[in-house]
């Protein structure tokens, strides 16, 4: 049982990569380290459950890696995807200090393994947990645990006293009731607000209430209101989330990597008039995997159908449900409860503009339309041979974009512009003072692991004075 | 839009049992994550398909050995909504197919109260033995002590012992050969050359699969031991040992005209004794794991089988062992009597109980010994 009357010397507040790595070296500098998880122990550690893999720099290949990839070429990637927003001397001191990662995080119980079936792109860039999200928790926990850290579960803060710049104490509901708790120095690696749809509606409106949750229904974004209320200075874009196109049958939350769809190339997108809205062959899938969300999210309903035929079938990584299936087109949109006449005559129309190319997937390929709007650029194949199929989908929140300013100590900047005294911030709650917009594979991972382990060692420094 | 989420991953192919249709549902939700396929053989397997028959579904449920790796691993488990269980849900899919695979097919009965069964078969045994001692042999005899060679068959004429045994050993190879007949038939006859069934005793002697991808068992938490793999290891090697044992002094007998018992530095004696202490430690120990196994990974309605199959283990060793050390005084007889009795029954029962997992077993690491060579080569569908 957790001594709440004690004074600790670090708070952890949150229960994922970040806030372990923060528990973690906190510990291992010498302080006394409390972790507060405001979910159930099954569903500790927010989004990091559902992740596989970290993005860290590396001048030669490793066992898992298949060759090397330089902090310059993560800095291109970083500043492609975020096209340029981004804080650059803190990204490339992240990047900088990704590096020693893969060392650091194996040395806390975590395994890697090679990139997993279907994420060859990734294997030279990315190192893969092996056992997944849950696993590199699991082992973090134990590490955790066997350094004195003490975790508690269903601990939700619901308060913060701070002073100007100075974290006080935290009042955390728990099943048994309010508790108040005194720390030296608070670490807040509690995540976005990618749960918490009343504020997803206040930017994006009643066209939230068709959002899917990637993750659990606990990253509710809660402290990282109280620390903007209390005068943190904020970073990154309030109104954005990261969305990808799921499967509109997975479940409100939670769903997690396994309701994603990698078909949207193979086939057509319609809306639920029937009608295409996006050049659907503009990218390779990986580049494009992000988009698709935001298209879906101003559809009408935030629905979409993904129309293929049955030669694409077997082409795409196997998904969760399977895909609905018809022997017409008219069918289809039956099934779909699509007007059918709407539905066979835009995959008329797509069918007729569809010029003869020479189909690879693999490759930006000439298999186009012409004179059609908008066109389909690469992997146009005409949608002909029964049985004719396709998958519903809505936007799946993965994270938000929103969080606290931070210095390369992970220390909290405040609204005025001076340094927090004792408050640090790692992972997704800090992700936009690296990552403005946009998104690749295990970046989130890094950016957790990297200041989490910065969090913790300048907290336990601070608060042993 | 129809609400989906509590049956994720069901297909629409057809299966024999409720259990093979739920495996294939959990098939279907993994194939979409595959976050285990470094952990064991199961999942690299998994990945080579995209829709699972029964046979298919036989394979994967015997070629995992229950490590618990991916269910301590698995962020879709319960209490979350998909519901993914691997190691309980093969386990019983596991132990329905050692019921299918049973000759004859009248005897699959017996898998159904298994502990119940192999108890009672195991007293019937032992007061058969007992009994027959009796009627043979006058007290002096069956109360005396004996000495030298030749002191059991005083007892029990040799040439009974041995036909006694050698059709009970028989029986059993006959009835377990054809159950392997039937799970390889199931699974598809693959094609295996003595390349595989190389790499697959390899891979079986080591326990490489009982290892949860290389830190041991998720038995009773999220936290690792290898425990498991050590006693399993000193129970196939006990096993071995006392089998080598049996062989051995087979051997003296006919080939050397050398009578039982042999003095305690003899081959037979030295290998009967460290295998005995093996399968005494052994059975001991897993059983001890499985009572600290978290109930949400095991079968409770097989606990009867796993039990009963240490128990007569154990039982063997420890009789065995009881017979060596007072082999010259006068509970001779009795011990002898025990012994032949608890020995008889493990043999007759071992095509009806928890020994045929290690055929099954071999037969499916075999296969997947060729998997992995096709996933290599490049030869596989989806490598």
């Amino acid at each position: 049982m957790v001594d709440w009357s004690k004074t600790w010397d670090v708070l952890v507040v949150g229960g994922g990569n970040a806030a372990l790595c923060a528990a973690i070296s906190a510990a291992r500098g010498g302080a006394s380290v409390l972790v507060l998880e405001a979910a159930p122990r099954f569903y500790r550690g927010g989004n990091t459950r559902h992740t596989r893999n970290m993005r860290c720099a590396h001048d030669a290949a490793t066992d898992i890696l298949t060759g090397p990839y330089t902090e310059e070429e993560f800095w291109d990637d970083l500043l492609r995807v975020t096209g340029g927003r981004t804080d650059e001397q803190l990204a490339r001191f992240m990047i900088a200090e990704s590096k020693p990662m893969l060392t650091w995080i194996a040395e806390q119980g975590v395994r890697w393994q090679p990139s997993l079936g279907g994420t060859l792109s990734l294997g030279r860039t990315n190192s893969f947990f092996l056992g997944g999200g849950r696993a590199m928790l699991n082992a973090l926990y134990l590490t955790a645990e066997s350094l004195g850290v003490e975790v508690a579960y269903d601990a939700e803060v619901v308060a913060l006293d701070i002073d100007g710049g100075t974290f006080r104490q935290a009042t955390v509901k728990r099943p048994d009731g309010n508790h108040i708790l005194r720390a030296r120095a608070l670490v807040a690696a509690a995540g976005g607000f990618e749960s918490n749809f009343d504020w997803l509606r206040e930017h994006w409106g009643s066209p939230a209430d068709n959002f899917l949750i990637r993750g659990t229904p606990y990253n509710k974004g809660k402290v990282l209101r109280l620390l903007l209320d209390a005068g943190v200075e904020a970073i990154g874009d309030p109104t954005q989330c990261h969305a990808v196109a799921i499967d509109a049958r997975a479940p409100k939350f939670d769903g997690g990597i396994i309701t994603r769809l990698d078909c949207v190339v193979f086939g057509i997108v319609v809306n639920k008039d029937a009608v295409r809205f996006y050049d659907e062959g503009e990218d390779v899938w990986p580049k494009r995997y992000a988009i698709w969300g935001r298209l879906v999210a101003a559809q009408p309903d935030q629905i979409a159908y993904i129309v293929f035929d049955a030669p694409s079938l077997g082409m795409f990584m196997p998904s969760l449900y399977p895909a609905i299936g018809a022997a017409s087109i008219r069918e289809l949109a039956g099934k779909l409860g699509l007007d059918p006449d709407a539905l066979e005559r835009t995959v008329n129309d797509f069918n007729a503009a569809v010029r003869p190319g020479s189909f690879d997937h693999t490759i930006l390929d000439d298999c186009r339309t012409e004179g059609l709007t908008p066109p389909k650029s690469h992997w146009a194949r005409r949608i002909e041979k029964p049985p004719f199929y396709a998958y519903p989908v809505r936007p799946g929140i993965t994270f938000t974009y929103l969080g606290t300013r931070v210095n390369r100590d992970a220390r909290m900047r405040m609204a005025d512009g001076s340094d927090a005294a004792n408050m640090f911030a790692a992972g997704e709650i800090m992700a936009g003072n690296v990552l403005g917009q946009g998104y690749a594979a295990g970046m989130g991972m890094t950016i957790g692991s990297v200041f989490g382990r910065i969090a913790g060692r300048e907290a336990a420094i601070g608060a042993r004075g | 839009m129809q609400d989906n989420s509590a049956r994720a991953g069901t297909t629409l192919t057809a299966h024999a049992t409720p259990i093979l249709a739920e495996a294939d549902r959990l098939m279907t939700v993994c194939n979409s994550c595959r976050y285990c396929e470094g952990l064991c053989a199961v999942f690299p397997a998994m990945e080579m398909r995209r829709s699972f028959g029964d046979g298919d579904l036989n394979y994967l449920a015997n070629l995992c050995h229950g490590c618990g790796a991916c269910y301590a691993d698995c962020q879709f488990a319960p209490p979350h909504e998909f519901h993914v269980n691997v190691p309980k849900t093969l386990a019983i899919a596991r132990a329905e197919s050692y019921a299918a695979y049973a000759w004859p097919r009248a005897f699959s009965g017996l898998f159904a109260r298994n502990g119940l069964a192999i108890a009672i078969i195991a007293a019937l045994s032992v007061a058969a033995f007992i009994a027959g001692f009796a009627a043979w042999n006058d007290p002096p005899v069956l109360l005396g002590s004996h000495e030298g060679p030749g002191a059991f068959y005083r007892l029990m004429p040799h040439d009974w012992m041995a036909g006694i045994f050698g059709a009970a050993f028989l029986y059993a190879v006959v009835a377990m050969a054809m159950g392997a007949l039937a799970f390889w038939r199931d699974i598809g006859r693959p094609e295996a050359g003595l390349g595989e069934v190389g790499r697959a005793a390899g891979d079986a002697a080591t326990l490489r699969y009982l290892d949860g991808g290389g830190v041991g068992c998720m038995n009773e938490d999220e936290k690792p031991t290898d425990n498991r793999r050590l006693h399993h290891h000193l129970t196939f090697y006990g096993f071995l040992l006392c089998f080598a044992s049996t062989s051995v002094a087979t051997g003296y007998h006919y080939l050397l005209g050398m009578q039982a018992p042999y003095p305690w530095y003899d081959l037979p004696v030295l290998l009967g004794t460290a295998g005995g202490i093996g399968l005494l430690i052994g059975p001991a120990g897993l059983l001890a794991a499985k009572m600290r196994r978290d109930p949400a990974l095991v079968d409770e309605s097989r606990w009867g089988m796993e039990v009963a199959f240490l128990v007569m283990l154990f039982l063997t060793a420890l009789t065995g062992l009881a017979l060596l050390v007072l082999r010259a005084t006068p509970a001779m007889g009795l011990l002898l009597a025990l012994h032949l009795g608890v020995v008889f029954s493990l043999f007759v029962t071992m095509p009806y109980g928890r020994f045929v997992h290690g055929l099954y077993r071999f037969l499916a690491l075999v296969r997947y010994a060729r998997e992995r060579r096709m996933i290599a080569d490049g030869t596989a569908g989806e490598a």
